[in-house]
């Protein structure tokens, strides 16, 4: 960031003389201050995964969510000012009740996608607002069809079989890179997807830290919801252990 | 100074209809769109509704009429909101869809906030009679009668509200001419047995529709039963048939 200072960057309708738009890569180091959020895509569904770290021990277990319901069959992690991102969660819960309204049937996650995305880049084109300090992960599962899509500050969306956002999402990306998402079930995926935000969590920054898992599959008859307690203890142990192997080895190699 | 004369004397101007002399337009053109409203179209008939020890029963015939004419004959009526309320409704059917929808959206929006709690009946009847009676304070009702049904604190609720938004909650209720027919014979039932049983409360409900059938012009035999019980939860059973014995129409003097 050596243009900081430059005027360049007071802005987000305007560009800097080598073509950036400092505004929206600020934003973009605001996602990375939060918690890592991935998304996996299986051969049966998706699977939702937030660290969502504790930042006093006064809160109430459970507040907070990083994980929301959009509609029936969509769900939406997202990792970066939580704020920002209930803003967002509101507009793609309105455009999915749209939807619903217009063309009685629930909206295509494609859909859903482009009208969230638009929304977003919208954001990054005045110089009176700022852009949103979130990225965001929705996930569907349609007629047999899981889609996941990761949407930037930047308005831009890809879609993924795999993704991570936020504080570790290198080494997070790194970790599903080995998997072999597509060919997996949701409830392994469960497990790996825990492992892996365990594996990424950063106990000397940050202490405590809630895993939160949900899904969109079959098991799920297509709706998205938290997974179910025993699918979530299967997967923590599996972590927790996981966890613990690592360490072993670790002490061997001293 | 000379002009052409008029190239068609009391003709229409270019452009507009012909007025014929002496003939005064036969139909009056609305001029308030909004009156349309205050009629309904296609409507459905009867609903009969009754408490049982365990639940409710509600039930409604598939047809959906054009005035007189029998013109959709399947057009389902109620409808499963969540898993401890059933709605049904009679009147007017399109402005029965339009509150399905936005009552089915409610139920979305709210399992959306995913705090365990889901819609109850008596919050769906409470808000159903503010919607209605909105609508009737505008002049623009909602052309039906609905019925909920549901379970709400291990107890069966049956209520109903008016295109006025009048409402009252009931072991027994019908709408339509049900209203006058079967809830008498409902009631008589009650009265002499106050707990029925499910097979009781069918047999009972069955009995109204072939009544209903026979002296309703606007009915029709297929229908739809929709059971909520304490126990088994929502059902919503269907086409049923009303049973039907066309011998005895010859007993009777009057036709």
């Amino acid at each position: 960031m050596s243009s900081i200072g430059t005027g360049y960057d007071l802005s987000a309708s305007q560009f800097s003389p080598d073509g950036r738009v400092f505004q929206v890569e600020y934003a973009m180091k605001a996602v990375e201050n939060s918690g890592t959020v991935l998304g996996l895509k299986g051969s049966d569904g998706i699977i939702l995964a937030a660290e969502k770290l504790i930042l006093s021990k006064l809160h109430e277990p459970g507040t907070n969510q990083r994980i929301f319901n959009i509609d029936k069959h969509i769900g939406m992690a997202f990792s970066g000012l939580i704020a920002d991102a209930r803003q967002v969660v509101q507009i793609a819960r309105r455009e999915a009740a749209d939807y619903r309204q217009q063309y009685g049937v629930s909206i295509p996650l494609k859909y859903l996608n482009d009208r969230v995305s638009m929304y977003m880049h919208a954001y990054t084109l005045y110089s009176a607002i700022r852009p949103y300090g979130c990225s965001v992960i929705l996930a569907s599962y349609e007629d047999g069809e899981p889609t996941m899509y990761t949407i930037d500050p930047s308005g831009v969306s890809y879609g993924y079989h795999g993704c991570a956002t936020g504080k570790a999402k290198q080494a997070a990306k790194t970790e599903i890179e080995k998997l072999k998402v597509s060919q997996l079930p949701c409830r392994e995926l469960a497990k790996e997807a825990a492992k892996i935000i365990y594996l990424v969590h950063d106990e000397l920054k940050d202490k405590n830290f809630e895993l939160e898992l949900s899904w969109v599959c079959k098991e799920s008859n297509g709706l998205h919801q938290k997974v179910p307690d025993n699918v979530y203890q299967e997967a923590e142990r599996a972590a927790k252990q996981a966890m613990e192997a690592d360490s072993e080895s670790d002490t061997d190699d001293l | 100074m000379f002009s052409a004369p008029p190239f068609w004397e009391n003709g229409p101007a270019p452009g507009n209809f012909y007025n014929f002399p002496n003939l005064q337009p036969q139909v009056q053109q609305p001029q308030d769109f909004r009156q349309h409203s205050q009629s309904p179209v296609t409507t459905s008939t009867s609903l009969v509704g009754i408490t049982y020890d365990k639940g409710i029963l509600v039930a409604g015939d598939l047809l959906a009429s054009y005035g007189s004419l029998a013109r959709y004959r399947n057009c389902p009526r109620i409808v499963k909101i969540n898993e401890n309320i059933i709605l049904g409704a009679s009147g007017d059917y399109a402005d029965f869809q339009y509150v399905k929808d936005f009552v089915e959206q409610k139920v979305i929006s709210e399992e959306c906030l995913d705090d365990g709690l889901a819609l109850k009946p008596k919050s769906l009847y409470c808000w159903l009679t503010r919607i209605l009676y909105n609508r009737r304070s505008k002049m623009d009702p909602l052309w039906n009668n609905f019925i909920v049904a549901g379970i709400q604190d291990g107890q069966p609720f049956l209520g109903t509200v008016d295109k006025h938004g009048t409402a009252y909650a009931d072991k027994v209720i019908c709408t339509g001419y049900g209203a006058h027919i079967a809830t008498p014979l409902l009631r008589d039932s009650l009265d002499k047995n106050p707990q029925l049983n499910l097979a009781e409360a069918k047999a009972l409900i069955e009995k109204c529709l072939e009544v209903l059938y026979y002296r309703d012009a606007r009915s029709y035999p297929k229908y739809q039963l929709g059971i909520i019980d304490v126990e088994q939860g929502v059902s919503i059973e269907g086409p049923l048939e009303v049973p039907q014995k066309w011998e005895i129409a010859y007993h009777s003097k009057r036709f």
